[in-house]
């Protein structure tokens, strides 16, 4: 710690900050631009000038840039001074010169940085007179509104969307008072991470399109701390409703996970939940049509026959909440509880948790993803199945050679433009070994593409080059020989050496084959991690409940009376011959779901349950921690959690009127309770008071007492949420509540995002009191030792076949978030992807049509040729909307389609 | 021998001829001063420039030996390391690189070599602004020729030294002469300026230990070294030593540029060089050194031209090219040509700059099309003050106040004049 | 679609290029100096032939004055507009050259023969006014040569 002057009042602070995070830190309102927490200070907007003295003697002082100037031992400021208070202010007359004044029309209004820094100095007083430039704005897309003249050029949009994330398709054109942000020409962003650049916009040029179509002020928002779905690592969200309706998402503070960022899938993916496909009436299947059940006394009603005394398997979901599933696990039974995932998932997921249980230590958190040194990623496309992984790998490839030049050459971490000079942005070691290009290619020190038993052959070598004790792969082709020396000792010279892997390809080898290798590091004394990436949002979760492969509720399903399906569409784990077998087998179906699917379709009884904005549950992510979401809008009773119906059901069943709880909060202890591997979500859920809970809505929420005036002039009473922390009310603890609970970020004069800053201790770091979720696991304290045995050999030939390699896409693969209008945009049309030499032999060309013939599935799609893809594999797009499931791996016949078009003329 | 040199950047400059190709400069005892310097220490090279006391001729007047002896050197020296020639001459009223670029090209690249071989730098590049056509057809024949005679090139004279030089020609921006704004240029970016520390010294072109120096800068060095530092030091009338070209434009009768010694007086240079001010005009006023130096009045014509004296006199050296303000001319009109160019020519990237002087530009063409009023002079103040060192991130901005600033100290009443009459007193209308 | 002397030329300035120096600059000079300007397409030719995106180099072409990023006549007149010029009667000037061609700055006459386009000093200032067409400095202008100039470039009254 040191000692810091400002306006002669000494501070204590860390060392190694500048001056602008170390204000703010301390509380003080200093006002800024174009320092960003995460993505540090460049000195661009001069907005953050304060007067630094030489010593107490020194009356005059300098002005410098708060966040350009470290904070020293000794140093002395004033914020307070005249010179640097005229300053500042005039640098928002300045910025006021040609922005457009249109606050009462802009949707940053009410949660405007630039409105908040204009307060803050105090400049109020127009006296620029003259014409004001003008910008044409472009459409960028499904995602991201684009209002050129309100800019200010802060130059924040640019380096988040390049240099943080590395997008290509954006950048900043012009000079002098005429330089604009924008694509090179009107057109959709590419970027997954695009949607980031309305919170990082300090004013309104960048703003939610989707938000946009039911548009609300912020302070009109009720606000709840949620969680993503959408993939598995489970970045923190902030979701808004008003009136019962969703609005929009934005990002939410965890300090281990997703820090000030999250990715287009999982701003965006909430409008499933507004999408037409969504369920809202329940319906019976009677005398061959369907009867609409409007009350949950119909619904019992029809309900009770169905399952009076009978015996039902359930298939669980893995985007079900803990709670959900522990309730459905209940009512059937251990034993005739199934995953609802292809059973290569199951079997991988459950290969994966044990790994993970074995040594927790090796399983990194987000953040300590971004300092690891040298990473190798196995056969994971993780920018398509979990981009703020691959985001959080871009800065650890990035930021390596900072971590490591800074100290030479006497800088500090965050002199943001000084290091890009000093590192020429060259990224440090990255590997990749995937099947295909990935968009983290361009950061790659070597990559190499492969068949996915080649890539596994490929870890195991490496493992045991690392560590002659792990087991040997056998005979390694020359080039591949060459690849696991330098990447080997790449991985040797660096501390926290980093082995990414998933389930993605479907391959448990490749699993295995990653676990050596972090174990033999290990071995050699490294620091070194091991990340998985899982299917979904809580595959952690539905594995560590237990329960059978999906084929084997196929063998069970004629035995039993039917099905209870949990959040979960069939056809998404089976092909279509065995959805239609397993479906058309049970007697009876019910099927609990948010959205309309087939499955819901042709259930006989298709309950409407709350989506993850309407509900509050536990979800476990990829690396074994537990988070709790809570609900935004007050239960519907005509959308009741899932939970709630499998209690139900379970008084009817079962004949027995065992209580698991009556809310979430006590579903969740009694899962702690029953399952010991769950008994740390009671320090998630607890919370002391029933009193004094956090307001979902903000204090100066309008509308309270008008909103249902049109059906009675009394107000409401606000909505019950028993066990919650929060509260459906304007009043309630609004101060020091933890971290994790805030339900927005909101402070005096501070309105915008940007006041997350005031509820961390220090700018960056955690926030106050925060709890990050839980990890499950607990370090067993002696560290695995053993080695997988080297499960496969390389199959060189299919003869004249293909076999089945999944791949994946942010927009399109997982289930929910393809359903929301704006991302449906964003879609890839279904296709079947052959190599370029494949293409060839085949005579096809991009587009024209083929048939894949697998056992129990054939289909027809167009082509795309992709040329980074090893011949002999064919690609088949994972979940997106028009293909079914083939299992990875499968070996398949491909037959062109002759074009007709010719004949057509 | 030393003695005699009076002119070492201009001796060989006739203007009405083609300049001196390789053969006629050596023979008039060019690459002598290389061929000194290649046979001692770089550091000892550093040292002679050193004791010269040569201050840079871009405008700062940093000292160049200081400038040089931080570049890391010795075998654990980063590589490659740059020389870069300032050739980007955009300031108003600047013409003097490019009497040196078209007259003594060899003078320059021999300049360059020497300094190249201090700072064992093994690429240099000239920066030359895109409208200097002629200068590039004249120093891409003189390398040509110093490549072929094995000046440039690998294994210099026989010496372990190797130097390749290449010319790059700009695409505009006056903030590309802006030293990390050329460096970000040369690098294929945007010419935004970079914040120091780092200097470029140790982090500069493609984050290689770079220097920067101006035209005339380098084309002191082979003098120098040639005769030595103490010959130098006698060339200048005061302190400031070396000889320095002195231009005048505006209504001087002969406008042109002299090469003389440092610390020349101001009434020496305008009086007998350019003959004084042409008949009937008055002079005002002038800047000593290019658009952003700050108003002399002739009250200061007897200042020795050198960096420390006129800065005494409330403005800068700067190029030591001046321009004229006469009794015809409205100081308004001619403060707002100023800002105007500045206002173009900001790069975009602080607040201060982008956003205040195209402000400021449109107050004066207000003031002076008749549309000013009072309170406008207030924003003008503020301006030169708001925009002065230390606000802005790079030095333009507060260079572009110079003018301003001075003109409302000793023009005052002729802005007064234009708000309280609505119209320009100079004007014909 | 790059020329083959385009595309030659530009292998030129690639072939010289230091490890990560990006060479749009040169680059989009040379396309320029064979069409006269860098249209959109252009813009995405350069960027394939470079490796890198159509906004990397229109980022770079659209901050530098002297890369056109609009159509421009077969001469261009650069016009300098700075002090010494500015001093010397750059106003009669510029005001003789719109009236004789009929346009203001920044734009190209009906028949495609010239553009008009102020320029920072042009380094003539002991010789101003001054203003340059094409390679060629022409100084102490004044009405007469100015027309002059003018015809020998195609001007026709
Ligand atoms: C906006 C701006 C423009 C400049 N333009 C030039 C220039 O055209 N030529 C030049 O030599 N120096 C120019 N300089 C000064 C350079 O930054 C640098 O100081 C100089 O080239 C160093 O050379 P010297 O030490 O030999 O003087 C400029 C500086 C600024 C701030
Ligand atoms: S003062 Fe600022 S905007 Fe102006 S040229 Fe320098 S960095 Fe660019
Ligand atoms: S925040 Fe410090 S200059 Fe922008």
């Amino acid at each position: 710690m040191i000692t810091i002057y400002i306006d002669n009042q000494p501070h204590q602070i860390r060392e190694g900050q500048n001056l602008l995070a170390a204000c703010l830190s301390l509380g003080f309102d200093l006002p800024y631009f174009c320092w960003h927490p995460a993505m540090h200070s460049v000195g661009a907007c001069r907005q953050c000038a304060v007067k630094q003295f030489k010593d107490e003697n020194d009356q005059r002082g300098k002005i410098v840039m708060a966040c350009m100037t470290p904070a020293t031992e000794g140093v002395r400021i004033s914020i307070d001074d005249p010179e640097a208070r005229a300053f500042r202010s005039t640098v928002i007359e300045w910025l006021m010169v040609n922005h457009p004044h249109d606050c009462p029309v802009c949707d940053e209004g009410g949660e405007c940085h630039l409105q908040d820094m204009t307060v803050m100095t105090g400049h109020n007083y127009r006296r620029f007179r003259f014409k004001k430039r003008t910008h044409v704005n472009q459409n960028l897309g499904p995602f991201v509104n684009h209002e050129m003249n309100r800019c200010i050029q802060c130059y924040r949009c640019v380096r988040f969307y390049r240099d943080y994330a590395g997008g290509l398709d954006f950048n900043v054109f012009g000079a002098h008072d005429s330089v604009y942000f924008g694509r090179q020409t009107s057109g959709i962003l590419e970027g997954e991470f695009s949607g980031n650049l309305v919170e990082v916009c300090p004013t309104g040029v960048f703003t939610d399109k989707t938000f946009k179509k039911h548009y609300t002020r912020k302070w009109d928002l009720a606000t709840a701390p949620s969680v993503c779905i959408h993939c598995s690592v489970g970045c923190n969200i902030i979701i808004g409703a008003r009136y019962g309706r969703i609005r929009r998402v934005l990002n939410r503070f965890n300090s281990q996970i997703n820090g000030y960022f999250i990715c287009d899938r999982g701003r965006y993916g909430y409008e499933h939940i507004l999408s037409e496909k969504r369920l809202h009436g329940s319906r019976i299947r009677e005398n061959g049509g369907h009867k609409e059940l409007r009350t949950n006394e119909e619904i019992l009603r029809h309900l009770t026959p169905l399952i009076d005394g009978k015996r039902f398997i359930g298939v669980g979901s893995p985007r079900a909440t803990l709670e959900s599933n522990f309730a459905l696990q209940t009512l059937v039974g251990t034993e005739n509880f199934f995953h609802g995932v292809p059973d290569r998932d199951h079997a991988l997921v459950e290969r994966v948790i044990s790994i993970t249980k074995m040594d927790p230590t090796l399983t990194p958190s987000l953040d300590q993803v971004k300092n690891c040194d040298a990473i190798l990623i196995l056969g994971e496309d993780i920018s398509e199945t979990a981009p703020m992984l691959a985001l959080a790998v871009r800065r650890a490839v990035m930021d390596e050679p900072r971590r490591h030049l800074a100290p030479k050459y006497q800088l500090p971490l965050w002199q943001d433009q000084a290091l890009q000079e000093v590192t020429q942005n060259k990224p440090g070691p990255l590997f990749l070994a995937t099947i295909g290009k990935t968009r983290l290619d361009n950061l790659a020190t070597h990559r190499l593409s492969a068949h996915p038993e080649e890539l596994s052959h490929f870890g195991f070598a490496l493992a045991h080059a690392i560590d002659p004790a792990a087991p040997d792969a056998g005979e390694t082709s020359a080039e591949m020989e060459s690849c696991v020396k330098s990447i080997k000792e790449a991985l040797l010279a660096a501390r926290n050496p980093l082995l990414i892997s998933g389930t993605g390809l479907g391959h448990a080898a490749l699993i295995e084959a990653a676990a050596n290798i972090a174990r033999a590091l290990r071995h050699q004394g490294k620091n070194a991690y091991l990340d998985f990436v899982l299917p979904h949002c809580n595959s952690m979760g539905l594995g560590l409940l237990g329960g059978r492969p999906l084929s084997h509720a196929l063998e069970m399903v004629s035995q039993v009376d039917g099905i209870i399906i949990l959040e979960n569409e069939i056809s998404r784990s089976f092909s279509s011959s065995r959805t239609n077998q397993f479906l058309g087998a049970a007697k009876t179906i019910i099927n609990l779901d948010i959205m309309q699917t087939p499955t819901s379709d042709i259930a006989t009884l298709s309950i409407p349950v709350a989506s993850y904005a309407e509900s509050e549950g536990t979800l476990v992510n990829q690396e074994g921690r537990a988070q709790r979401f809570y609900r935004v809008v007050p239960e519907n009773p005509n959308l009741r959690e899932s939970w709630s119906w499998l209690v139900e059901m379970m008084a009817l069943i079962k004949n027995q009127p065992e209580r698991l709880g009556k809310t979430p909060h006590e579903i969740t202890t009694k899962l702690a309770q029953v399952n010991p591997i769950f008994a740390p979500l009671l320090s998630l859920v607890s919370w002391g008071s029933e009193t004094q809970k956090i307001p979902r809505e903000s204090h100066r929420a309008s509308g309270r007492t008008a909103m249902t005036a049109d059906i009675s002039v009394h107000e409401p009473k606000p909505a019950d949420d028993p066990g919650s922390p929060l509260a459906f009310s304007m009043e309630g603890c609004h101060g020091d509540v933890p971290g994790n609970l805030l339900p927005r970020y909101w402070s005096p004069g501070w309105n915008s995002v940007q006041s997350l800053a005031k509820f961390q201790d220090e700018v960056g770091g955690p926030l106050r009191q925060e709890n990050p979720g839980r990890r499950l696991f607990e370090s067993t304290g002696n560290p695995i030792k053993n080695y997988f045995a080297v499960s496969e050999k390389i199959k060189k030939n299919n003869h004249g076949r293909w076999q089945v390699v999944p791949l994946y896409h942010v927009f399109g693969s997982d289930e929910l978030s393809a359903a929301g209008a704006a991302i449906s945009e964003r879609i890839p049309d279904p296709y079947i992807a052959i190599s370029a030499k494949d293409a060839a032999q085949l005579n096809l060309l991009e587009n024209s049509r083929i048939r894949l013939i697998a056992d129990r599935e054939q289909f027809e799609r167009p082509v795309k040729i992709i040329s980074s893809l090893p011949a002999g594999l064919v690609g088949v797009p994972m979940g997106l909307p028009g293909m079914p499931y083939v299992e990875p791996g499968t070996i398949v016949d491909l037959i062109a389609i002759p074009d007709h078009r010719d004949n057509e003329k | 021998m030393a003695a005699v040199i009076t002119k070492p950047l201009t001796q060989h400059i006739r203007p009405d001829r083609e300049p001196l190709d390789i053969k006629a400069y050596e023979y008039a005892g060019g690459y002598q001063a290389a061929r000194k310097a290649l046979a001692m220490s770089p550091l000892d090279v550093q040292k002679v420039v050193g004791d010269s006391g040569l201050r840079g001729r871009g405008g700062a007047g940093f000292p160049t030996g200081m400038k040089w002896s931080f570049v890391p050197m010795g075998p654990d020296a980063p590589r490659p390391k740059f020389l870069l020639a300032n050739a980007d001459e955009m300031e108003p009223g600047t013409f003097k690189d490019r009497l040196l670029l078209e007259g003594v090209p060899h003078l320059l690249i021999e300049g360059m070599l020497i300094s190249a071989y201090a700072i064992q730098a093994e690429i240099a590049y000239v920066f030359l602004r895109r409208e200097y056509y002629q200068s590039a057809r004249v120093l891409l024949r003189a390398i040509a020729e110093a490549e072929q005679a094995n000046y440039l090139g690998k294994n210099i004279l026989g010496t372990p030294f190797s130097l390749e030089l290449r010319l790059h020609q700009s695409a505009g921006r006056y903030i590309c002469g802006e030293e990390t704004g050329l460096i970000n240029s040369l690098s294929g970016r945007r010419s935004t300026p970079r914040a120091k520390p780092p200097f470029p010294q140790f982090v500069g072109l493609l984050g290689k230990p770079t220097i920067v120096n101006n035209v005339e800068s380098l084309c002191c060095i082979p003098g120098i070294m040639q005769y030595g530092p103490e010959w130098f030091k006698s060339l200048g009338l005061t302190k400031d030593a070396g000889t320095k070209l002195y231009g005048i434009s505006g209504r001087a009768l002969r406008t042109g540029l002299w090469e003389l010694p440092m610390g020349t007086p101001l009434r020496e240079i305008l009086e007998d060089h350019a003959g004084g001010m042409q008949p009937g005009y008055t002079l005002r006023g002038l800047l000593p050194g290019g658009a952003s130096t700050d108003f002399m009045l002739p009250e200061h014509l007897d200042t020795p031209m050198d960096f420390d004296a006129v800065q005494e006199a409330g403005s800068r050296l700067g190029t030591g090219t001046m321009i004229l303000l006469d009794d015809h001319t409205c100081p308004v009109g001619f403060v707002h040509n100023l800002i105007q160019f500045f206002a173009r020519e900001s790069c975009g990237w602080c607040t201060p700059c982008r956003e205040g002087l195209p402000w400021v530009e449109k107050i004066l063409q207000a003031i002076e099309t008749g549309c000013g009023e009072s309170a406008d002079l207030t924003v003008l103040e503020d301006h030169c003050r708001l925009l002065g060192p230390g606000y802005t991130y790079c030095p333009l901005a507060p260079g572009a106040m110079e003018p301003l600033q001075s003109a409302l100290k000793y023009f005052k009443q002729d802005f007064v004049r234009h708000i309280e009459e609505k119209k320009c007193p100079w004007s014909q209308a | 679609m790059l020329s083959e002397l385009e595309k030659n030329e530009i292998g030129e300035v690639l072939a010289h290029a230091l490890p990560g120096q990006d060479m749009s600059i040169d680059v989009l000079a040379i396309v320029q100096k064979h069409r006269g300007w860098i249209s959109d397409e252009a813009v995405i030719d350069i960027s394939a032939c470079l490796g890198t995106t159509p906004s990397n180099v229109d980022s770079v072409a659209s901050f530098y004055n002297l890369i056109y990023r609009k159509p421009v006549g077969d001469h261009v007149i650069l016009l300098c507009d700075s002090i010494s010029c500015w001093v010397m009667g750059y106003p009669t000037i510029r005001g003789h050259i719109e009236k004789r061609l009929g346009i203001t700055f920044g734009r190209t006459t009906a028949d495609n023969r010239f553009t008009l386009l102020p320029v920072a000093c042009l380094g003539a200032c002991d010789l101003g006014p001054a203003m340059m067409i094409g390679e060629t400095l022409f100084t102490k202008l004044d009405e007469e040569k100015i027309d002059h100039i003018l015809k020998e470039h195609g001007w026709q009254p």
